[in-house]
Protein backbone atom coordinates (compact mmCIF):
# COMPACT_ATOMS: atom_id res chain seq x y z
CA UNK A 1 0.00 0.00 0.00
CA UNK A 2 2.77 2.35 0.95
CA UNK A 3 4.59 1.75 -2.29
CA UNK A 4 1.50 2.53 -4.32
CA UNK A 5 1.04 5.84 -2.53
CA UNK A 6 4.66 6.75 -3.06
CA UNK A 7 4.47 5.99 -6.74
CA UNK A 8 1.33 8.07 -7.18
CA UNK A 9 3.06 11.06 -5.69
CA UNK A 10 6.06 10.59 -7.91
CA UNK A 11 3.84 10.27 -10.98
CA UNK A 12 2.09 13.53 -10.17
CA UNK A 13 5.35 15.34 -10.43
CA UNK A 14 6.02 14.17 -13.98
CA UNK A 15 2.60 13.62 -15.49
CA UNK A 16 -0.05 15.85 -13.83
CA UNK A 17 -3.53 14.65 -13.11
CA UNK A 18 -5.29 14.27 -16.45
CA UNK A 19 -8.24 16.42 -15.33
CA UNK A 20 -6.00 19.49 -14.90
CA UNK A 21 -5.67 21.74 -17.90
CA UNK A 22 -3.38 24.46 -19.12
CA UNK A 23 -5.37 27.75 -18.75
CA UNK A 24 -3.70 29.11 -21.89
CA UNK A 25 -5.65 26.56 -23.91
CA UNK A 26 -8.91 28.19 -22.82
CA UNK A 27 -7.86 31.85 -22.88
CA UNK A 28 -8.68 33.68 -26.10
CA UNK A 29 -6.09 33.69 -28.85
CA UNK A 30 -3.65 36.52 -28.61
CA UNK A 31 -4.28 39.31 -31.08
CA UNK A 32 -2.12 38.98 -34.15
CA UNK A 33 -0.12 41.89 -35.41
CA UNK A 34 -2.22 44.02 -37.74
CA UNK A 35 -0.70 44.61 -41.16
CA UNK A 36 -3.66 46.48 -42.63
CA UNK A 37 -4.83 49.60 -40.73
CA UNK A 38 -8.10 49.12 -38.87
CA UNK A 39 -9.81 51.91 -40.83
CA UNK A 40 -9.10 50.09 -44.10
CA UNK A 41 -10.28 46.78 -42.66
CA UNK A 42 -13.59 48.38 -41.79
CA UNK A 43 -14.03 49.39 -45.45
CA UNK A 44 -14.20 45.72 -46.41
CA UNK A 45 -17.96 45.50 -45.82
CA UNK A 46 -18.97 48.43 -48.06
CA UNK A 47 -16.48 47.40 -50.77
CA UNK A 48 -17.92 43.87 -50.86
CA UNK A 49 -21.43 45.28 -50.99
CA UNK A 50 -20.61 47.45 -54.02
CA UNK A 51 -18.88 44.52 -55.70
CA UNK A 52 -21.97 42.36 -55.14
CA UNK A 53 -24.15 45.17 -56.49
CA UNK A 54 -22.01 45.43 -59.64
CA UNK A 55 -22.12 41.66 -60.07
CA UNK A 56 -25.90 41.45 -59.72
CA UNK A 57 -26.30 44.36 -62.18
CA UNK A 58 -23.94 42.84 -64.76
CA UNK A 59 -25.67 39.48 -64.61
CA UNK A 60 -29.02 41.18 -65.10
CA UNK A 61 -30.54 40.25 -61.71
CA UNK A 62 -31.15 43.94 -61.00
CA UNK A 63 -33.34 45.88 -63.40
CA UNK A 64 -31.11 48.60 -64.84
CA UNK A 65 -33.97 51.11 -64.85
CA UNK A 66 -34.59 50.88 -61.10
CA UNK A 67 -31.13 49.85 -59.89
CA UNK A 68 -28.40 51.30 -62.10
CA UNK A 69 -24.99 49.60 -61.76
CA UNK A 70 -22.33 51.34 -59.59
CA UNK A 71 -20.37 52.21 -62.72
CA UNK A 72 -23.29 54.30 -64.04
CA UNK A 73 -23.79 56.00 -60.66
CA UNK A 74 -20.11 56.96 -60.66
CA UNK A 75 -20.27 58.30 -64.19
CA UNK A 76 -23.41 60.28 -63.27
CA UNK A 77 -21.51 61.78 -60.34
CA UNK A 78 -18.56 62.66 -62.57
CA UNK A 79 -20.94 64.29 -65.02
CA UNK A 80 -22.73 66.32 -62.29
CA UNK A 81 -19.39 67.50 -60.90
CA UNK A 82 -18.01 68.33 -64.36
CA UNK A 83 -20.88 70.63 -65.26
CA UNK A 84 -20.67 72.22 -61.78
CA UNK A 85 -24.30 71.61 -60.85
CA UNK A 86 -23.53 69.31 -57.88
CA UNK A 87 -21.17 71.84 -56.27
CA UNK A 88 -23.65 74.64 -56.89
CA UNK A 89 -26.54 72.86 -55.20
CA UNK A 90 -24.29 71.45 -52.48
CA UNK A 91 -23.03 74.93 -51.56
CA UNK A 92 -26.59 76.23 -51.19
CA UNK A 93 -27.48 73.30 -48.92
CA UNK A 94 -24.27 73.65 -46.91
CA UNK A 95 -25.02 77.33 -46.30
CA UNK A 96 -28.53 76.48 -45.08
CA UNK A 97 -27.20 73.83 -42.71
CA UNK A 98 -24.36 76.13 -41.65
CA UNK A 99 -26.66 78.98 -40.68
CA UNK A 100 -29.19 76.63 -39.14
CA UNK A 101 -26.54 74.84 -37.11
CA UNK A 102 -24.94 78.10 -35.93
CA UNK A 103 -28.24 79.66 -34.85
CA UNK A 104 -29.48 76.37 -33.43
CA UNK A 105 -26.37 75.76 -31.33
CA UNK A 106 -26.49 79.32 -29.97
CA UNK A 107 -30.20 79.07 -29.18
CA UNK A 108 -30.04 75.56 -27.71
CA UNK A 109 -27.03 76.38 -25.56
CA UNK A 110 -28.55 79.61 -24.24
CA UNK A 111 -31.81 77.90 -23.35
CA UNK A 112 -29.95 74.96 -21.73
CA UNK A 113 -27.99 77.38 -19.55
CA UNK A 114 -31.08 79.37 -18.55
CA UNK A 115 -32.94 76.17 -17.78
CA UNK A 116 -30.05 74.21 -16.31
CA UNK A 117 -28.73 76.85 -13.94
CA UNK A 118 -32.01 77.94 -12.38
CA UNK A 119 -35.25 76.32 -11.33
CA UNK A 120 -37.21 79.38 -12.49
CA UNK A 121 -35.58 79.11 -15.90
CA UNK A 122 -36.44 75.43 -16.03
CA UNK A 123 -40.09 76.23 -15.31
CA UNK A 124 -40.20 78.64 -18.22
CA UNK A 125 -38.17 76.73 -20.77
CA UNK A 126 -38.05 73.00 -20.19
CA UNK A 127 -41.66 71.95 -20.81
CA UNK A 128 -41.76 74.00 -24.00
CA UNK A 129 -38.65 72.32 -25.34
CA UNK A 130 -40.01 68.89 -24.45
CA UNK A 131 -43.15 69.68 -26.44
CA UNK A 132 -41.09 70.93 -29.37
CA UNK A 133 -39.03 67.76 -29.21
CA UNK A 134 -42.18 65.62 -29.28
CA UNK A 135 -43.55 67.35 -32.39
CA UNK A 136 -42.17 65.90 -35.65
CA UNK A 137 -40.11 68.53 -37.39
CA UNK A 138 -41.91 68.07 -40.67
CA UNK A 139 -45.25 69.06 -39.08
CA UNK A 140 -43.93 72.59 -38.64
CA UNK A 141 -43.35 73.10 -42.36
CA UNK A 142 -46.86 74.41 -43.24
CA UNK A 143 -46.75 76.90 -40.37
CA UNK A 144 -43.30 78.13 -41.32
CA UNK A 145 -44.45 78.66 -44.91
CA UNK A 146 -47.48 80.64 -43.74
CA UNK A 147 -45.35 82.78 -41.44
CA UNK A 148 -42.20 83.29 -43.50
CA UNK A 149 -43.22 82.55 -47.08
CA UNK A 150 -41.00 80.41 -49.28
CA UNK A 151 -37.75 82.30 -48.82
CA UNK A 152 -34.62 81.04 -47.06
CA UNK A 153 -36.09 82.01 -43.67
CA UNK A 154 -38.43 79.04 -43.13
CA UNK A 155 -35.75 76.62 -44.35
CA UNK A 156 -33.10 77.90 -41.98
CA UNK A 157 -35.65 78.20 -39.17
CA UNK A 158 -36.60 74.56 -39.54
CA UNK A 159 -32.96 73.45 -39.28
CA UNK A 160 -32.35 75.87 -36.41
CA UNK A 161 -35.22 74.37 -34.41
CA UNK A 162 -34.06 70.80 -34.95
CA UNK A 163 -30.51 71.66 -33.92
CA UNK A 164 -31.62 73.73 -30.93
CA UNK A 165 -33.79 70.91 -29.58
CA UNK A 166 -31.00 68.31 -29.82
CA UNK A 167 -28.45 70.65 -28.23
CA UNK A 168 -30.88 71.76 -25.53
CA UNK A 169 -32.05 68.31 -24.43
CA UNK A 170 -28.54 66.91 -24.07
CA UNK A 171 -26.86 69.97 -22.60
CA UNK A 172 -29.64 70.54 -20.07
CA UNK A 173 -29.47 66.97 -18.85
CA UNK A 174 -25.66 67.16 -18.76
CA UNK A 175 -25.76 70.31 -16.63
CA UNK A 176 -28.16 68.65 -14.24
CA UNK A 177 -26.05 65.54 -13.95
CA UNK A 178 -22.83 67.33 -13.03
CA UNK A 179 -21.59 65.55 -9.89
CA UNK A 180 -23.25 67.27 -6.92
CA UNK A 181 -20.24 66.31 -4.79
CA UNK A 182 -17.95 68.39 -6.99
CA UNK A 183 -20.28 71.37 -6.80
CA UNK A 184 -20.49 71.01 -3.02
CA UNK A 185 -16.71 70.73 -2.68
CA UNK A 186 -16.13 73.73 -4.96
CA UNK A 187 -18.58 75.82 -2.95
CA UNK A 188 -16.89 74.80 0.29
CA UNK A 189 -13.62 76.14 -1.11
CA UNK A 190 -15.17 79.54 -1.71
CA UNK A 191 -15.97 79.19 -5.41
CA UNK A 192 -18.48 81.88 -6.37
CA UNK A 193 -21.36 81.66 -8.83
CA UNK A 194 -19.43 82.76 -11.93
CA UNK A 195 -16.42 80.56 -11.24
CA UNK A 196 -18.73 77.65 -10.45
CA UNK A 197 -20.31 77.99 -13.89
CA UNK A 198 -17.15 78.25 -15.97
CA UNK A 199 -14.94 75.99 -13.91
CA UNK A 200 -17.30 73.26 -12.79
CA UNK A 201 -20.65 73.22 -14.58
CA UNK A 202 -19.68 74.10 -18.14
CA UNK A 203 -16.68 71.75 -18.39
CA UNK A 204 -18.68 69.10 -16.58
CA UNK A 205 -21.48 69.27 -19.12
CA UNK A 206 -19.18 69.43 -22.15
CA UNK A 207 -19.36 65.67 -22.87
CA UNK A 208 -23.17 65.88 -22.89
CA UNK A 209 -23.06 68.93 -25.14
CA UNK A 210 -20.89 67.06 -27.63
CA UNK A 211 -23.34 64.15 -27.68
CA UNK A 212 -26.01 66.76 -28.39
CA UNK A 213 -23.87 68.25 -31.15
CA UNK A 214 -23.52 64.87 -32.82
CA UNK A 215 -27.29 64.34 -32.78
CA UNK A 216 -27.87 67.95 -33.81
CA UNK A 217 -25.71 67.66 -36.92
CA UNK A 218 -27.49 64.46 -37.92
CA UNK A 219 -30.83 66.17 -37.31
CA UNK A 220 -29.72 69.17 -39.35
CA UNK A 221 -29.26 67.05 -42.51
CA UNK A 222 -32.60 65.41 -41.93
CA UNK A 223 -34.28 68.80 -41.56
CA UNK A 224 -32.51 70.02 -44.67
CA UNK A 225 -34.34 67.39 -46.70
CA UNK A 226 -37.66 68.57 -45.24
CA UNK A 227 -36.68 72.23 -45.64
CA UNK A 228 -35.83 71.82 -49.29
CA UNK A 229 -39.26 70.47 -50.05
CA UNK A 230 -40.36 74.09 -49.49
CA UNK A 231 -40.15 75.32 -53.05
CA UNK A 232 -36.35 75.39 -53.13
CA UNK A 233 -34.81 76.72 -56.35
CA UNK A 234 -31.48 75.25 -55.40
CA UNK A 235 -30.06 72.70 -53.06
CA UNK A 236 -29.64 68.96 -52.82
CA UNK A 237 -33.37 68.59 -52.11
CA UNK A 238 -34.17 70.37 -55.36
CA UNK A 239 -31.81 68.07 -57.24
CA UNK A 240 -33.52 65.11 -55.63
CA UNK A 241 -36.98 66.36 -56.63
CA UNK A 242 -35.84 66.94 -60.22
CA UNK A 243 -34.18 63.53 -60.41
CA UNK A 244 -37.40 61.90 -59.24
CA UNK A 245 -39.50 63.89 -61.73
CA UNK A 246 -37.27 62.92 -64.67
CA UNK A 247 -36.70 59.39 -63.34
CA UNK A 248 -32.91 59.82 -63.14
CA UNK A 249 -32.36 56.99 -60.66
CA UNK A 250 -28.58 57.23 -61.04
CA UNK A 251 -28.72 60.86 -59.81
CA UNK A 252 -30.86 59.76 -56.85
CA UNK A 253 -28.12 57.27 -55.96
CA UNK A 254 -25.47 59.97 -56.28
CA UNK A 255 -27.44 62.23 -53.93
CA UNK A 256 -27.90 59.46 -51.38
CA UNK A 257 -24.13 59.02 -51.51
CA UNK A 258 -23.63 62.75 -50.96
CA UNK A 259 -25.95 62.72 -47.94
CA UNK A 260 -24.01 59.76 -46.54
CA UNK A 261 -20.68 61.56 -46.97
CA UNK A 262 -22.08 64.73 -45.34
CA UNK A 263 -23.44 62.76 -42.38
CA UNK A 264 -20.17 60.89 -41.89
CA UNK A 265 -18.20 64.14 -42.14
CA UNK A 266 -20.34 65.69 -39.39
CA UNK A 267 -19.63 62.75 -37.13
CA UNK A 268 -15.90 63.03 -37.86
CA UNK A 269 -16.01 66.73 -36.92
CA UNK A 270 -17.60 65.92 -33.57
CA UNK A 271 -15.11 63.10 -32.96
CA UNK A 272 -12.28 65.54 -33.64
CA UNK A 273 -13.78 68.05 -31.18
CA UNK A 274 -14.18 65.32 -28.57
CA UNK A 275 -10.56 64.29 -28.96
CA UNK A 276 -9.42 67.88 -28.59
CA UNK A 277 -11.74 69.07 -25.83
CA UNK A 278 -11.96 65.99 -23.64
CA UNK A 279 -8.27 65.21 -23.20
CA UNK A 280 -8.82 65.09 -19.43
CA UNK A 281 -10.91 61.98 -19.88
CA UNK A 282 -8.02 59.95 -21.21
CA UNK A 283 -6.48 57.68 -18.65
CA UNK A 284 -2.91 58.56 -19.44
CA UNK A 285 -1.48 61.78 -20.82
CA UNK A 286 2.17 61.05 -21.32
CA UNK A 287 5.28 61.61 -19.26
CA UNK B 1 -22.30 76.36 30.61
CA UNK B 2 -22.99 79.56 28.74
CA UNK B 3 -21.46 80.71 25.53
CA UNK B 4 -19.29 83.36 27.18
CA UNK B 5 -17.46 80.74 29.20
CA UNK B 6 -15.65 79.37 26.18
CA UNK B 7 -11.87 79.70 26.41
CA UNK B 8 -10.30 82.41 24.28
CA UNK B 9 -8.43 79.98 22.04
CA UNK B 10 -11.57 78.01 21.22
CA UNK B 11 -12.13 77.77 17.48
CA UNK B 12 -15.22 75.56 17.43
CA UNK B 13 -18.19 76.03 19.72
CA UNK B 14 -21.23 73.80 19.33
CA UNK B 15 -24.06 73.93 21.88
CA UNK B 16 -27.26 71.96 21.77
CA UNK B 17 -26.87 71.00 18.12
CA UNK B 18 -29.83 69.00 16.87
CA UNK B 19 -30.58 67.67 13.46
CA UNK B 20 -33.43 65.47 12.35
CA UNK B 21 -34.48 63.99 9.04
CA UNK B 22 -38.24 63.86 9.56
CA UNK B 23 -38.83 61.83 12.73
CA UNK B 24 -35.33 60.39 12.71
CA UNK B 25 -33.08 62.38 15.05
CA UNK B 26 -29.50 62.16 13.78
CA UNK B 27 -27.80 64.61 16.13
CA UNK B 28 -29.38 65.10 19.53
CA UNK B 29 -28.31 67.97 21.81
CA UNK B 30 -24.62 67.77 21.00
CA UNK B 31 -22.10 70.01 22.78
CA UNK B 32 -18.49 70.28 21.63
CA UNK B 33 -15.59 72.67 21.82
CA UNK B 34 -12.35 72.41 19.94
CA UNK B 35 -9.35 74.55 20.86
CA UNK B 36 -6.92 76.09 18.46
CA UNK B 37 -4.44 73.53 17.13
CA UNK B 38 -6.22 70.63 18.79
CA UNK B 39 -6.61 67.35 16.88
CA UNK B 40 -9.97 65.77 17.68
CA UNK B 41 -11.10 62.43 16.29
CA UNK B 42 -14.81 61.80 16.13
CA UNK B 43 -15.59 58.10 16.23
CA UNK B 44 -18.93 56.48 15.70
CA UNK B 45 -20.64 53.62 14.03
CA UNK B 46 -22.23 54.26 10.66
CA UNK B 47 -25.41 56.23 11.13
CA UNK B 48 -24.20 57.72 14.41
CA UNK B 49 -24.43 61.23 12.97
CA UNK B 50 -20.70 61.95 12.82
CA UNK B 51 -20.62 62.93 9.15
CA UNK B 52 -23.81 64.94 9.58
CA UNK B 53 -22.13 66.90 12.37
CA UNK B 54 -19.06 67.55 10.22
CA UNK B 55 -21.30 68.77 7.40
CA UNK B 56 -22.94 71.19 9.82
CA UNK B 57 -19.56 72.56 10.97
CA UNK B 58 -18.35 72.78 7.37
CA UNK B 59 -21.35 74.89 6.32
CA UNK B 60 -22.31 72.19 3.82
CA UNK B 61 -25.67 71.78 5.50
CA UNK B 62 -27.27 74.75 7.23
CA UNK B 63 -30.44 72.95 8.23
CA UNK B 64 -29.86 72.22 11.93
CA UNK B 65 -30.79 73.69 15.30
CA UNK B 66 -28.50 74.95 18.03
CA UNK B 67 -25.62 77.35 18.53
CA UNK B 68 -22.54 76.81 16.37
CA UNK B 69 -19.50 79.01 15.77
CA UNK B 70 -16.64 78.06 13.46
CA UNK B 71 -13.71 80.06 12.07
CA UNK B 72 -14.05 81.72 8.72
CA UNK B 73 -10.99 79.93 7.38
CA UNK B 74 -12.08 76.31 7.15
CA UNK B 75 -11.24 73.57 4.74
CA UNK B 76 -12.67 70.14 4.18
CA UNK B 77 -11.14 66.90 2.93
CA UNK B 78 -13.83 64.47 1.82
CA UNK B 79 -13.70 60.71 1.67
CA UNK B 80 -13.44 60.87 -2.13
CA UNK B 81 -10.92 63.44 -3.37
CA UNK B 82 -13.55 65.40 -5.34
CA UNK B 83 -11.00 66.87 -7.73
CA UNK B 84 -12.34 68.50 -10.87
CA UNK B 85 -11.36 65.98 -13.57
CA UNK B 86 -11.18 68.69 -16.25
CA UNK B 87 -8.74 70.93 -14.36
CA UNK B 88 -5.05 70.23 -13.94
CA UNK B 89 -3.86 69.37 -10.45
CA UNK B 90 -2.50 72.86 -9.75
CA UNK B 91 -5.78 74.53 -10.72
CA UNK B 92 -7.59 72.08 -8.48
CA UNK B 93 -5.46 73.26 -5.57
CA UNK B 94 -6.11 76.95 -6.26
CA UNK B 95 -9.83 76.55 -6.95
CA UNK B 96 -11.84 79.36 -5.36
CA UNK B 97 -8.73 81.46 -4.69
CA UNK B 98 -7.76 84.57 -6.67
CA UNK B 99 -5.79 83.69 -9.82
CA UNK B 100 -2.57 85.47 -8.89
CA UNK B 101 1.05 84.42 -9.20
CA UNK B 102 1.37 84.48 -5.41
CA UNK B 103 -1.51 82.02 -5.01
CA UNK B 104 -0.01 79.73 -7.63
CA UNK B 105 3.31 79.82 -5.81
CA UNK B 106 1.56 78.90 -2.56
CA UNK B 107 -0.24 76.07 -4.34
CA UNK B 108 3.08 74.75 -5.67
CA UNK B 109 4.48 74.91 -2.15
CA UNK B 110 1.44 73.00 -0.86
CA UNK B 111 1.93 70.36 -3.55
CA UNK B 112 5.57 69.98 -2.60
CA UNK B 113 4.53 69.53 1.05
CA UNK B 114 2.48 66.51 -0.02
CA UNK B 115 5.38 65.33 -2.26
CA UNK B 116 3.55 65.93 -5.54
CA UNK B 117 5.66 68.72 -7.03
CA UNK B 118 5.95 66.91 -10.36
CA UNK B 119 2.21 66.30 -10.66
CA UNK B 120 1.17 69.97 -10.85
CA UNK B 121 0.40 69.82 -14.57
CA UNK B 122 -1.25 66.41 -14.90
CA UNK B 123 -4.95 65.55 -15.11
CA UNK B 124 -6.43 64.21 -11.87
CA UNK B 125 -7.50 61.01 -13.61
CA UNK B 126 -3.88 59.94 -13.95
CA UNK B 127 -3.33 60.01 -10.17
CA UNK B 128 -3.52 57.03 -7.87
CA UNK B 129 -6.03 57.08 -5.02
CA UNK B 130 -3.41 58.12 -2.49
CA UNK B 131 -2.01 60.84 -4.76
CA UNK B 132 -5.48 62.25 -5.40
CA UNK B 133 -6.16 62.39 -1.69
CA UNK B 134 -2.84 64.18 -1.16
CA UNK B 135 -3.91 66.77 -3.72
CA UNK B 136 -7.13 67.16 -1.74
CA UNK B 137 -4.99 67.74 1.37
CA UNK B 138 -2.90 70.33 -0.47
CA UNK B 139 -6.08 72.03 -1.67
CA UNK B 140 -7.26 72.26 1.94
CA UNK B 141 -3.95 73.37 3.46
CA UNK B 142 -3.15 76.05 0.88
CA UNK B 143 -6.00 78.00 2.48
CA UNK B 144 -4.13 77.97 5.84
CA UNK B 145 -7.31 76.86 7.63
CA UNK B 146 -7.86 77.46 11.33
CA UNK B 147 -10.15 74.45 11.23
CA UNK B 148 -9.49 71.39 9.08
CA UNK B 149 -12.45 69.05 8.69
CA UNK B 150 -11.57 65.53 7.59
CA UNK B 151 -14.50 63.31 6.64
CA UNK B 152 -13.07 59.76 6.64
CA UNK B 153 -10.31 60.98 4.32
CA UNK B 154 -8.41 57.68 4.25
CA UNK B 155 -11.40 55.36 4.21
CA UNK B 156 -11.07 54.48 0.54
CA UNK B 157 -7.31 53.92 0.58
CA UNK B 158 -5.48 50.63 0.89
CA UNK B 159 -3.91 49.81 4.26
CA UNK B 160 -0.31 50.54 3.26
CA UNK B 161 -1.13 53.88 1.65
CA UNK B 162 -3.19 54.76 4.71
CA UNK B 163 -0.18 54.28 7.01
CA UNK B 164 1.87 56.66 4.85
CA UNK B 165 -0.97 59.18 4.81
CA UNK B 166 -1.14 59.12 8.62
CA UNK B 167 2.50 60.13 8.86
CA UNK B 168 2.07 62.83 6.24
CA UNK B 169 -1.02 64.24 7.92
CA UNK B 170 0.72 64.45 11.32
CA UNK B 171 3.73 66.22 9.77
CA UNK B 172 1.49 68.70 7.97
CA UNK B 173 -0.55 69.40 11.09
CA UNK B 174 2.63 70.07 13.06
CA UNK B 175 3.64 72.54 10.36
CA UNK B 176 0.35 74.36 9.90
CA UNK B 177 -1.19 73.95 13.37
CA UNK B 178 -4.85 73.90 12.37
CA UNK B 179 -7.53 72.61 14.69
CA UNK B 180 -8.60 69.28 13.20
CA UNK B 181 -11.83 67.36 13.40
CA UNK B 182 -11.28 63.90 11.95
CA UNK B 183 -14.40 61.85 11.40
CA UNK B 184 -13.54 58.17 11.20
CA UNK B 185 -14.73 54.72 12.11
CA UNK B 186 -11.19 53.40 12.42
CA UNK B 187 -10.28 53.21 16.13
CA UNK B 188 -6.55 52.73 15.48
CA UNK B 189 -6.47 55.75 13.22
CA UNK B 190 -8.16 57.86 15.88
CA UNK B 191 -5.67 56.82 18.59
CA UNK B 192 -2.65 57.22 16.30
CA UNK B 193 -3.51 60.75 15.22
CA UNK B 194 -5.67 62.54 17.73
CA UNK B 195 -5.09 64.49 20.94
CA UNK B 196 -8.64 63.73 21.96
CA UNK B 197 -11.13 61.09 20.88
CA UNK B 198 -14.87 61.55 21.02
CA UNK B 199 -17.35 58.74 20.53
CA UNK B 200 -20.71 59.62 19.11
CA UNK B 201 -23.55 57.26 19.92
CA UNK B 202 -27.06 57.85 18.61
CA UNK B 203 -26.34 61.50 17.90
CA UNK B 204 -24.76 62.55 21.17
CA UNK B 205 -21.33 62.27 22.78
CA UNK B 206 -21.03 59.11 24.85
CA UNK B 207 -17.29 59.33 25.52
CA UNK B 208 -14.78 62.17 25.41
CA UNK B 209 -11.25 61.09 26.27
CA UNK B 210 -7.77 62.63 25.95
CA UNK B 211 -5.31 60.31 24.26
CA UNK B 212 -2.54 59.74 26.81
CA UNK B 213 -0.54 57.35 24.67
CA UNK B 214 3.04 58.68 24.51
CA UNK B 215 4.34 59.75 21.09
CA UNK B 216 5.44 58.31 18.77
CA UNK B 217 2.44 56.10 19.21
CA UNK B 218 2.96 52.40 18.72
CA UNK B 219 0.03 50.11 18.12
CA UNK B 220 1.63 47.43 20.28
CA UNK B 221 2.08 49.63 23.37
CA UNK B 222 0.08 48.88 26.50
CA UNK B 223 -1.61 52.31 26.60
CA UNK B 224 -2.65 51.97 22.97
CA UNK B 225 -4.19 48.56 23.54
CA UNK B 226 -6.03 49.71 26.66
CA UNK B 227 -7.55 52.75 25.00
CA UNK B 228 -8.34 50.72 21.91
CA UNK B 229 -10.28 48.20 24.01
CA UNK B 230 -12.16 50.97 25.76
CA UNK B 231 -13.14 52.71 22.54
CA UNK B 232 -14.20 49.48 20.85
CA UNK B 233 -16.34 48.63 23.87
CA UNK B 234 -17.92 52.07 23.65
CA UNK B 235 -18.66 51.38 19.98
CA UNK B 236 -20.24 48.09 20.97
CA UNK B 237 -17.66 45.65 19.64
CA UNK B 238 -14.98 43.51 21.20
CA UNK B 239 -11.59 43.43 19.56
CA UNK B 240 -11.63 39.67 19.02
CA UNK B 241 -13.26 37.78 16.23
CA UNK B 242 -15.84 35.46 17.72
CA UNK B 243 -16.21 32.05 16.23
Amino acid sequence: MATVLARTRADTRIEPNATLIDPRALAGKRQRKQFVPRALQRLLGPVLLVALWQLLSSTGVFNERTVPPPSRVVSAAVHLIADGSLQDHLLTSLLRVGYGAAFGIALGLTLALVSGLSRVGENFVDANMEVLRAVPNFALVPLLIVWFGISEVPKITLITLAVAVAIYINTFSAIRSVDAGLVEAARSFGVGRAELIYRVILPGSLPGFLVGLRLALTASWLSLIFAETINAKKGLGRMMTDAREYFQIDVVFVLIGVYAILGLTSILIVRFLEARLLTWRRAYDGD
Amino acid sequence: MTVTEAATDTVVIARGVRKAFGDHVVIDDLDLEIRSGEFVALLGRSGSGKSTFLRALGALDGDFEGFVRVPERRAIVFQDPRLLPWQRVLTNVTVGLPATAAVRAQARAALSEVNLTDKAKVWPRTLSGGEAQRVALARALVREPELLLLDEPFGALDALTRIKMHGLLLALCRMHQPAVLLVTHDVDEAILLADRVIVLTDGSISLDVDVAVPKPRARDSHEFATLRRRLLAELGVTGEIQL
